[in-house]
């Protein structure tokens, strides 16, 4: 394994991927570190949802190549990517909200005692586990025993954040995770976000954002219409430069500009 | 499993203790079927109190009744909270019925090889219920009511290509010496319902046996298929699976829970139920009947949903199920023993299932999406 240090943990280069005659990414190449949070930017029909499936193993790419720690692989499932340390966070899809706090922080990798038919669930440890890993992630619940459809919308991203943490992600993948939020409870999972890299993960925060991108985000890649418009550090950007790399972004300064004119007439 | 130990520290929260414990109460599911069964036992003592319905024999016909209910109930919650229906169980009940008549009474094989050739057939049937329902994507819904058809075709088509008849009788004859026909037939605590008999606490039959000569075995296969319901749903990873296949199975399936195996083990499961029912009727009937467990499958999804499993899965209790079947048995026989005409006993249990369903669609709303 030669992973250079200022290699990424997770690469994608060259990545395309066609549903038939329709080219959904074209020639994708981007890295992740750990500890570093890398926002991917575009507008609806960037091409988007589509890498975050190839990123979580829902998709295999057409062509190009995807290596993690230095190594190719092709991801056959989601679980198969979360193996091996590549979690996503489905918007809608990544709790259930009639089950409790410890069965979703648990769901799949349950925590058993005992040997046989008596073989069961280790409630208290997993009571506790989730307890304290929501805790550590700054989310103080009453109940882990609660349904998660008592949490408020940015508490539930949190708990699927805090799940990936725990059970030893090295690359969150968040899908739009502050889109459907007010403005506290985004800032709640931006903090989270915050701290799943000050622990050393690495973060591909998907938005189409700015402000929800811009404080937490060290890098930024710009999607459009299925192509890459390229990687900036923070440093060589700023929020209005962003606004109008993103798709939309021309538009709306013409849409202002219209606006005054229709003002004065 | 990448379960880190970790020293975990947790202070009992101030707040868990004021509010949680009745919001914890409301929100199990067997709240509602818990309420129905103590009104459903005072309105019956008050109304058929004297009528013998809860002396020993009465108790035991109508806990008999709820059993047969139960068995299946039971195995049908599982399936519903994994978010699939069963429609073929009731077909399925007739069709284990000739499975088990037909190789013993015209081929000359064993009962107990019957019984296992059954409850395998059962299997396979319910693999193939789960597989569809899988492969195809179709709502079981349909999947199931296919196969119902063909269940209860095939049961009469094949009974009568192979005797000429539609039911096939004789087994109660095979049953008396056969090794595994205990495990289905009679009634167990014999010994202490004849003690006290012996001792007056007991109505007798003239030939010196109790009238109610102990517990079928009906109920404690009811009985003990609900505690293996309950201790899968609470106890067991694959418990969980089944919560969260029903719940959101693409969630489930991104974390890596077997949701099709989940699935296809349930639909095995509900046909096994009923497999398990059909060799309890047939050795105390001694015959089988290819029109039996007509409407059982809708029976058992009443219980279920009395009990307090939602119809989109994700929801449910083994145990709600059991008090469903309860409420479904005692009314049958209270309204017999009350003296009201038995035609009107299915007019009160449409009624029980839209209002449970309207009671547990409010209390789900209530505890699940408030703060």
């Amino acid at each position: 394994m030669t992973n250079a240090p200022d290699q990424g943990f997770l690469e994608l280069k060259g990545v395309s991927k066609y549903f038939g005659s329709v080219i959904a990414l074209s020639d994708i190449t981007f890295a992740v570190k750990l500890g570093e949070v890398h926002c991917l930017l575009g507008d609806n029909g960037a091409g988007k949802s589509t890498l975050i499936k190839i990123l979580s193993g829902v998709h295999g790419p057409t062509s190009g190549e995807i290596r993690v720690a230095g190594e190719p692989i092709v991801f056959t499932s989601p679980r198969h990517a979360l193996d091996r340390g590549i979690a996503t966070v489905f918007q809608d899809l990544a709790t259930v909200p009639m089950m409790s706090i410890t069965r979703n922080f648990f769901m799949g990798r349950e925590s058993t005692i005992g040997q046989g038919l008596l073989r069961r669930l280790n409630w208290d440890y997993m009571n506790q586990t989730a307890r304290a890993a929501l805790a550590k992630m700054g989310i103080d619940i009453r109940d882990p025993r609660q349904v998660v459809g008592t949490l408020s919308g940015g508490e539930r991203q949190c708990l699927a954040i805090a799940r990936a943490v725990h059970f030893g992600a090295k690359i969150l993948i968040l899908d739009e995770p502050t889109s459907a939020l007010g403005v506290h409870q985004a800032s709640v999972v931006l903090r989270i976000i915050a701290r799943a890299r000050v622990r050393g993960l690495g973060v591909i925060f998907i938005t189409h954002n700015v402000h929800h991108a811009f404080p937490v985000a060290d890098r930024f890649t710009m999607l459009n219409r299925g192509r890459s418009l390229g990687t900036f550090a923070k440093s060589e950007l700023t929020r209005d430069r962003v606004t109008e790399l993103m798709a939309g972004g021309k538009e709306l300064v013409d849409l202002e500009a219209e606006l005054k004119l229709m003002e004065t007439v | 499993m990448q379960d880190r130990p970790e020293a975990v520290e947790t202070k009992p929260d101030e707040r868990v203790r004021t509010i949680s414990n009745w919001r914890f109460l409301l929100g199990r599911p067997e709240l509602g079927a818990a309420g129905g069964v103590v009104l459903v036992f005072v309105f019956f003592l008050t109304f058929a109190g004297n009528s013998g319905m809860f002396s020993a024999k009465g108790m035991i016909t109508f806990l008999d009744v709820s059993a047969q209910v139960g068995i299946l109930a039971a195995a049908v919650t599982l399936l519903m909270i994994a978010g699939e229906f069963d429609l073929s169980i009731g077909s399925m009940i007739g069709f284990a019925g000739i499975v088990i008549a037909i190789p013993s009474i015209e081929w000359g094989w064993p009962l107990w090889l019957c019984i296992l050739f059954a409850f395998a057939t059962a299997a396979l049937i319910g693999f193939i219920n789960g597989f569809l329902t899988i492969r195809t994507g179709l709502p079981s819904f349909i999947v199931t009511l296919a196969s119902m058809f063909i269940l209860r075709g095939l049961s009469l088509a094949l009974t009568r290509a192979i005797t000429n008849r539609t039911l096939v009788s004789g087994v109660g004859d095979l049953a008396k010496h056969d090794p595994m026909a205990p495990l289905f037939k009679g009634y167990i605590f014999q010994g202490p319902f004849q003690w006290l008999g012996d001792h007056g606490l007991l109505q007798m039959r003239s030939d010196g046996t109790p009238l109610a000569p102990g517990v079928p075995i009906s109920v404690v296969w009811w009985l003990a298929l609900t505690a293996v319901g309950t201790w899968i749903l609470v106890n067991t990873r694959f418990g969980n699976w089944i919560f969260s296949s029903g719940g959101d199975p693409v969630a489930a399936r991104n974390v890596g829970v077997p949701v099709a195996r989940v699935k296809i083990m349930l639909f095995m499961a509900t046909a096994m139920a009923a497999t398990l029912l059909a060799t309890i009727q047939v050795l105390e009937a001694g015959s089988a009947d290819t029109l039996r467990g007509q409407m059982k499958e809708f029976e058992a999804i009443i219980a279920a949903v009395i009990g307090g499993t939602l119809l989109t899965g994700g929801y449910g209790s083994a145990i709600g199920a059991a008090l469903g079947a309860l409420i479904f048995g005692t009314v049958q026989m209270g309204i017999f023993f009350t003296g009201v005409d038995t035609d009107w006993f299915k007019v009160f249990m449409g009624g029980m299932v839209l209002i449970a369903v309207l009671f547990n669609t409010y209390i789900r709303r209530k505890v699940t999406y408030s703060r």
